[in-house]
């Protein structure tokens, strides 16, 4: 147990410190890639949960396939390093009380989840939780098939729109979607 | 006192690791001497018999450069880029076993397999890993600050996001077939038959292993489909900008990618350890030897076809490659579930 114990603080540290420098430093393509380490610490805590095929699903869908997006918008748009805004308003009473107020807000929050998470059980009572790749497969496509087709089709729906879209601009300008 | 098999372990790690990176020397000196009988030349004849240490020199050589920086690159990321296409290209491997369970002559209590992790989600383990590997390309293009580099890195990401797809798709009729996705799994489900050959997955996957090759290539960005680094138009592609040990490193995971598909092409459709003649516990022989004529073809291949155009090559990739995938696994699924292949 001891060595799962030291690989949990190893994996939440990364994850926890990954994420908390996503915000505080100002490079926007140093932000993409430290949100992947925050991901991978993330898949990290997974396994230790016994839990690979999340653990591969979130590397594979959001350190790969999402974040490659992110790292390309960002490169191509070419953002400038976030400089620090210094001025008057937001530095005035008024806007530090409201900020004060919601970190409050959200701190109270976290502190409520976290004594609540104790008596939440893993899944819905009478389930018992799937974790190998049959057993996820047999739910998804068996008990939850329905729910599945649909986002299938809302996600079809939404990359036709996507094409469509971006193929009108191209076409007025004289150019297919090819050209 | 610790557990023998712990220290196994660890040894098939130490020495998985070296496998590698000597494999890495070997397919430099394969390489050198292939493209030069192809081309009527002899190769590397100098540095020791038959130009066998030349790997050696070459590595020297690259140690002694001088490791340039230009002025203008994000230096954070400069060096990152290379480290994780070598890392991403040894940590793919972890899952691939190379051999059937031994206990080392009787040394160990318990059969241990010839592998560094048996993890029951491999195949998708080995799609995560590669996904990460364009990072360090893409990376490597853009903190260069160079348009060649760049365009390069461009090139290589759209060429590998689009061929994953296949790759994929070849791989999951592989694990419809299997019904498991632990590749040694995989491998133990091929053999037996007439002459340990006979299960093998290609006679019933040839489409799927044409596809698992053809998208492999692209992936490890090989000749005909080495655009990344198309010499006439790119300079050198994404390391352009790099020199020095931080170039080897990129070149390593090439050879070490190349490799890993070799060794997962090999496991999946060419029924790894399992072969005629040798006994169970030799079964590694087999496996090198396949792996050993892959690797072979690879640079046969890059010798004999000309590049493709890059439109010729997306075109290819999804217009043909993607939709005949599709194919193959609806077929595949549909002769599992109504034939019981």
């Amino acid at each position: 147990m001891g060595f799962n114990l030291i690989l949990f603080y190893v994996f939440a540290a990364i994850a926890v410190g990954t994420t908390l420098l996503v915000v505080v430093q100002s490079n926007p393509v140093h932000s993409v890639l430290l949100l992947i380490g925050s991901f991978i610490g993330l898949a990290g805590l997974y396994v230790l949960l016994e839990a690979p095929f999340v653990a591969v699903i979130q590397i594979i869908v959001y350190a790969g396939a999402i974040m490659v997006l992110f790292l390309f918008v960002v490169m191509l748009l070419n953002a400038p390093r976030e400089e620090i805004v210094r001025s008057s308003m937001l530095e005035s009473g008024a806007t530090r009380a409201v900020g004060g107020l919601l970190a409050l807000a959200f701190a109270a929050e976290l502190a409520w989840a976290l004594t609540r998470s104790r008596t939440l059980a893993m899944s819905r009572a009478g389930e018992t939780p799937a974790f190998s790749v049959p057993q996820i497969g047999q739910r998804i496509f068996q008990e939850y098939g329905f729910a599945f087709e649909a986002t299938s089709i809302l996600i079809l729906v939404a990359m036709v729109g996507a094409i469509t879209l971006a193929g009108r601009n191209l076409s007025k300008n004289g150019q297919g979607p090819n050209g | 006192m610790i557990n023998p098999v712990a220290i196994a372990q660890i040894v098939i790690l130490l020495f998985v690791f070296v496998m590698l990176l000597s494999s890495a020397a070997g397919m430099v000196y394969m390489e050198r001497k292939v493209a030069a009988r192809i081309q009527q030349r002899m190769g590397p004849t100098l540095v020791g018999p038959y130009g066998l240490l030349q790997p050696l020199a070459d590595i020297i050589k690259l140690a002694m450069k001088e490791d340039v920086r230009p002025k203008a690159a994000d230096p954070i990321l400069f060096a990152l880029a290379p480290i994780i296409s070598a890392a991403t290209a040894f940590t793919a491997f972890a899952v691939v076993p190379f051999g059937a369970e031994t206990t080392f002559f009787g040394l160990l209590d318990q059969p241990v397999p010839l592998q560094v992790a048996d993890v029951n989600v491999a195949i998708l383990w080995v799609f995560a890993v590669t996904s990460m590997g364009v990072y360090g390309i893409v990376l490597a293009g853009w903190s260069s600050n160079s348009k060649y580099s760049l365009l390069g890195a461009l090139r290589s990401s759209a060429q590998m996001i689009s061929y994953e797809l296949s790759y994929g798709m070849a791989l999951a009729a592989v694990l419809v077939l299997a019904g498991t996705m632990s590749i040694r799994g995989i491998v133990e489900a091929q053999s037996g038959g007439l002459l340990d050959v006979s299960r093998w997955f290609l006679w019933i996957q040839p489409i799927g292993f044409f596809i698992f090759m053809t998208a492999g290539v692209a992936e490890t960005n090989r000749a005909p489909f080495d655009f990344p680094e198309a010499e006439q138009e790119l300079v050198a592609g994404y390391h352009t900008e790099y020199s020095s040990m931080s170039f080897a490193m990129f070149f390593l995971a090439e050879y070490i990618n190349m490799v890993t598909v070799s060794a997962i092409a090999t496991s999946l459709y060419l029924g790894g350890w399992n072969g005629p003649i040798l006994p169970d516990w030799l079964g590694w022989i087999w496996f090198l030897a396949k792996v050993g004529f892959l690797l072979f073809f690879y640079v046969w291949m890059r010798w004999t076809l000309p590049r493709y155009r890059y439109d010729q090559l997306m075109a290819f990739g999804w217009k043909f490659l993607l939709p005949l995938s599709v194919v193959n696994l609806l077929a595949t699924a549909a002769g599992v579930l109504y034939f019981g292949l």
